[in-house]
């Protein structure tokens, strides 16, 4: 008996409910913890019930059965790829439960990978003709979801008939459909996108529905190609008074109305009628977006968008609120107005207790940031973010920093305040934005020379606080304030006070990366006292014969004139340690900025009785506080630390001579090696007083290319010379040889290497040899030495100075002219050094080449093309529709009358052939048969009845037809 | 439009997923995974939109059940939400005031009815009467079916053929 198991199988098959109790049972038996193990035992089980279950011949079980993996699969992402046949095998039932699971199954778990779909294709097609409508409509619905290319080819004559069945549902579902086909197989186009076309006009509502959500995803991916379409789209959009077509409408053209400008004139007043008109949120809101994205022209809608944004904002309901937000965001590059207006709302938006509304309204608080307000609402936002959590602080932190940045800094305008709010910033306790507070330091610093001497200051306030050494999110910041701090030490008021920050015990908290920036910065400082200990004289000497530092000097005398008070110079160097700072005083007397001046006497007076006493004894203490903390450092094991303690216990060495030295009477009794020792002081405090400056993105592509390297030839060759060299390598066993090999091959064979390594006469010979064979991949030895001198330093000043004084020059023209129009500033703006457009990054200008859709493609052929091959006259109708597409691209700038008369013809024939297609391919259109009747003038006239505007100029079209064509020279008949 | 369908309890476990774009399964599950954790934790009085991953979700809560649908940025949220509140309107003709449980143990019916409403992440039918019509019919032709194959003489003649 063949069905004995399927009987009882059948009879005793625990159904899908008791599939569902049992897994619940076993759930929530176990309790939560060691609910796993029994479940899953309970899972297994069912599995292999469903395994045997499945096989059997009764469809009933088989339909459970699936039904219960299907369960699995969907909540327990159970694997059901082997019952893929099964599926397919029950979607072939008679009966519809069965078929309806099979169809289930194959829709939830078939995939691009699922090897049997192709089993699929021939009971699809038969569903697709089947005569019951629910079938049809489960076979609709299962290719929607796993349609495939294959499948999309085989079935796209079924779904072309079914486009114009005569059950409304079946014709929804084809439509929607027929979007999955389209992107699969787009060849689809040709033949399914005239029948999708004509359904535009259907009086039901439910098709329009689904065929303008099709053309909305269409156009969503290449709008261009459905512009034909705008007068289609535009009647519904007067016509329609069902809210889901319209929006569907709305957001199609939002992607037209920017490719064509003309078509806003026209959609602007429907679409505000919509808004005023309408209750629904929804469309209010779609025609607030598609105002603000494409209609941001017509100020009067624009204005009419900002009103009812405005009560989206002042709802209770956050959903409307954030949508309102997200519209001001929106609106916000365009009509700044709109956002100021409701700046309280923003604000308070900042407290909100919603995530997502606080983020939007934060966005758009930095989208209002200008050169006026900048510092206010920076105010503003740091103290909301010392009052918020962590996440959303950093949130705060991060869009200061990156809008403030923008562009050079283009929205700061006073530096010093924007260099002590970064101070600040350190100082907000959730800080994480260590490593872009470190580098707008930096960048700041080396890019703006007046804002030097705040740099320092805050970086000092930073360095000396032992209490921010605690938290390593601001160590990058710490990181930066020392590298300041050293390398504009001649702004420092106090260098022992910096000396003794840099080198507080605390410090080894740092991470080795940022103490060795410590440290060095520490040489510097200690270079920079040495040297004005040494040399009061001599930097008196260089200010005036300018050697050596006159582009040091040079640039201090320009900024004492451009900036008062912030001044060096050297005249009376004699009177303290510092004599920058001391001169400051009497500058200032002549400044306007009292409150600062008396700040500055206090400072530098407390300076000036420190610098009293300051002669030997002050340089020694330095030294030795320098030596102690530094010597045990000494034997790090990291080895940037220990390379720069042992630069600076050098340096200490040859200070230590000189002071000794120094004992001896000062001028006459010089020995030579103390001079010498002096003269490396020197040496090092010019090098160090070199300016760094920003390194352009191009600097490496401006190097040239050195005569006779050639990088690019003959490389293949390479693995043959590769191959070369091993042969001696295996058959020799010497040690050197492979050492001295290995450097061939990256080709340093210049003669210090060779030295280096000694190579034995054997590899000697080899390499000889080898020079000779491939002398291509050798540096020209006699070269080597020039070829570096042609490189212009990086950070060469005077050859930058020579690359950007175009654009400074430029900018400082612009900032005299602007900044007086907008309000009286006491200082202006100082001079922000940028590179050329070397600095931005190229990719952004070369826009990524339009890769023509093969959606689009077909889209065009069908809608331009083939109407003609629809027409009685054919050949005529695809010249002129092919001779306009081409005069769309040349002709559209020129506008010439000439050939806007010949466009206007061809369209004019055009609108035949459309006129024709219509009576043609309306068959089923039997309601619309009776307005046929009534004239070809009438239907001519069609979509301009709806629209008084449009019949206005439908008339004037009769009338003067050149008039028309050259007002609107290209798609005259796309429009209205 | 929608890119998938998800149907989350407020204890984090999936009653209905439905996938409109093509998403390996090991993506579902993340995906799953990090909008519950997105979604659950979310108090009642904030508004119905995360943004998650470049998309949006726009989700409801209906008693004990989050329905969440995933759609573009550009997409309408609103819309959304009154799909959403379809869905659970047709739901709850069809069931009778409908609860979580009717949705475990007939997930099947909630799949065919969640069909006639979207296609290919697509609005189908906007109309609750007309989708109710074309699932009672479905449901007679299956109970038509079901009588027949289901008779013991039917069982019977399947058994000793």
């Amino acid at each position: 008996m063949a069905g004995g198991p399927s009987l009882m199988d059948s009879l005793f098959q625990r159904s899908l409910e008791d599939l569902i109790k049992g897994l619940r049972l076993h759930n929530l038996a176990a309790g939560t913890a060691a609910g796993t193990p029994e479940s899953s035992t309970f899972l297994s089980k069912s599995i292999d019930e469903v395994r045997r279950e499945i096989k059997s011949t009764d469809q009933q079980t088989k339909t459970t059965a699936l039904q219960k993996l299907t369960y699995l699969h969907s909540l327990y992402a159970i694997d059901m790829s082997w019952a893929a046949f099964h599926a397919i095998e029950l979607s072939s039932s008679t009966i519809f439960n069965s078929k309806r699971t099979g169809y289930l199954a194959a829709s939830i778990s078939f995939n691009s990978s699922t090897d049997v779909i192709l089993l699929l294709t021939h009971q699809l097609r038969k569903d697709l003709n089947s005569g019951n409508p629910h079938e049809v409509s489960l076979a609709l619905q299962t290719l929607s979801s796993i349609c495939t290319p294959d499948l999309a080819r085989d079935l796209t004559p079924e779904l072309f008939t079914l486009l114009n069945s005569n059950k409304g549902f079946i014709k929804k579902k084809a439509i929607a459909t027929v979007l999955r086909v389209f992107e699969l197989y787009p060849d689809s186009v040709r033949v399914c996108f005239k029948r999708l076309v004509e359904n535009l006009e259907n009086a039901d509502v439910g098709i329009v529905s689904a065929i303008v959500g099709v053309f909305c995803e269409l156009a969503n991916k290449e709008p261009r190609s459905y512009l034909p379409l705008a007068p289609e789209f535009y009647r519904i959009l007067v016509d329609s008074r069902n809210n889901w077509v319209l929006i569907k409408v709305l957001k199609i053209f939002a992607k037209l109305v920017p490719l064509e400008p003309r078509l806003g004139k026209r959609v602007v007043e429907p679409i505000c009628e919509h808004l005023r008109r309408t209750g629904a949120k929804s469309l209010a809101f779609e025609c607030i977006r598609t105002i603000v994205c494409s209609l941001t022209q017509h100020e009067l809608a624009v204005k009419l968008a900002a009103e009812k944004i405005r009560e989206f904002l002042t709802e209770d309901d956050p959903n409307l609120k954030y949508l309102g937000l997200q519209a001001l965001a929106a609106i916000a590059p365009k009509s700044l107005n709109a956002v100021v207006e409701n700046k309280e709302v923003v604000i308070k938006s900042l407290s909100d207790e919603d995530v997502n509304i606080k983020f939007e309204a934060l966005r758009l608080v930095m989208a209002m940031v200008s050169e006026d307000n900048v510092a206010e609402i920076c105010r503003v936002l740091i103290n909301y973010a010392l009052k918020s959590d962590p996440e959303f602080c950093n949130e705060i932190l991060g869009s200061i920093l990156s809008t403030c940045s923008r562009n050079y800094y283009e929205t700061i305008v006073d530096f010093d305040w924007y260099v002590s709010l970064l101070g600040e910033m350190a100082r907000v306790p959730h800080c994480q934005k260590g490593e872009e507070i470190e580098n707008q330091l930096v960048d700041i610093g080396m890019r703006v020379r007046d804002v030097r001497p705040e740099v320092v200051h805050v970086g000092r306030d930073l360095l000396i606080d032992p209490a921010l050494l605690g938290n390593p999110f601001i160590h990058r910041i710490l990181s930066a304030a020392a590298w300041v701090s050293g390398e504009y030490v001649e702004f420092c008021k106090n260098p022992f006070e910096l000396m003794e920050a840099l080198l507080q015990p605390r410090t080894n908290l740092l991470p080795p990366s940022v103490r060795a920036v410590y440290i060095q910065s520490a040489f510097k400082v200690l270079t920079f006292a040495a040297y004005f200990y040494f040399y009061p004289e001599e930097a008196l000497a260089a200010s005036i014969s300018g050697v050596g530092e006159s582009v040091h000097n040079g640039w201090c005398e320009q900024s004492s004139d451009s900036v008062s008070g912030q001044t060096v110079t050297f005249s009376e160097p004699d009177e303290g340690f510092n004599p920058r700072m001391l001169h400051q005083p009497q500058k200032d007397a002549s400044g306007n900025d009292g409150k600062k001046m008396i700040s500055d006497l206090e400072q530098v007076s407390s300076c000036s009785v420190k610098m009293g006493h300051f002669t030997k004894d002050c340089l020694v203490g330095m030294v030795n506080l320098v030596e102690s903390t530094l010597r045990p450092m000494a034997g790090s094991h990291e080895v940037e630390i220990q390379d720069r303690v042992k630069n600076v216990l050098g340096l200490i060495e040859l200070i230590r001579q000189e002071i000794h030295g120094c004992l001896v009477p000062k001028e006459e009794e010089n020995d030579r090696g103390e001079l010498k020792a002096c003269e490396i002081v020197r040496v090092m405090h010019d090098a160090f007083s070199e300016e760094l400056g920003p390194v352009s993105l191009s600097a490496q592509g401006r190097v040239p290319l050195p005569d006779g390297l050639e990088l690019k030839e003959n490389l293949s060759d390479l693995e043959a010379i590769c191959g070369d060299f091993r042969i001696p390598v295996l058959s020799s066993f010497s040690l050197e040889k492979p050492r001295s090999l290995e450097k061939d091959v990256v080709t340093v064979s210049d003669q210090q290497n060779e030295e280096e390594c000694e190579p034995s006469s054997e590899s000697t010979s080899l390499l000889t040899e080898h020079r000779k064979r491939h002398g291509i991949y050798y540096l020209p030895s006699e070269k080597k030495e020039k070829v570096p001198n042609d490189y212009p330093p990086a950070n060469d000043l005077s050859m930058q100075d020579k690359v950007n004084d175009e654009v400074d020059y430029l900018v400082k023209l612009t900032e005299k002219s602007l900044v007086p129009k907008k309000k009286p500033i006491a200082k202006p703006r100082p001079v922000v050094v940028k590179l050329d457009d070397g600095d931005r990054i190229h990719i952004n200008e070369t826009l990524p080449e339009l890769k023509e859709d093969l959606i689009s493609d077909a889209v065009q052929e069908v809608l331009l093309g083939s109407q003609a091959v629809a027409s009685s006259s054919r050949t005529d109708k695809s010249d002129k529709s092919s001779n306009r597409r081409s005069r769309k691209e040349t002709f559209r700038p020129l506008e010439s009358n000439a050939d806007s008369t010949t466009v206007e013809i061809a369209e004019l024939g055009n609108k035949n052939s459309r006129r024709i297609k219509h009576r043609t391919h309306g068959k089923e259109r039997s309601h619309r048969s009776s307005k046929k009747a009534t004239g070809e003038s009438d239907r001519s006239d069609r979509p301009n009845s709806s629209h008084p505007h449009g019949k206005h100029k439908s008339r004037q079209r009769a009338d003067g037809m050149e008039n028309v064509a050259a007002e609107s020279p290209v798609i005259p008949d796309f429009l209205l | 439009m929608i890119h998938f369908v998800l149907l989350i309890s407020r204890q984090g476990k999936v009653r209905l997923t439905k996938w409109y774009s093509p998403y390996p399964q090991k993506e579902r599950t993340k995906v799953i995974r990090e909008l519950s954790g997105l979604i659950l934790t979310r108090g009642p009085k904030l508004c119905n939109f995360v943004e998650w991953r470049g998309f949006k979700v726009v989700y409801r809560r209906y008693a004990s059940l989050y329905f969440c649908m995933c759609i573009n940025q550009d997409d309408n949220e609103l819309e959304i939400l009154e799909i959403i509140h379809h869905y659970v309107e047709i739901l709850d003709r069809y069931f009778g005031s409908v609860c979580e449980l009717d949705l475990i143990f007939n997930f099947h019916k909630a799949y065919y009815i969640l069909d006639e409403l979207l296609i290919a992440g697509e609005l189908q039918e906007s109309s609750k009467k007309t989708v109710a019509r074309h699932i009672a019919a479905q449901d007679s032709l299956v109970e038509t079916a079901k009588e027949q194959a289901s008779s013991l003489s039917n069982i019977i003649a399947e058994a000793t053929k």
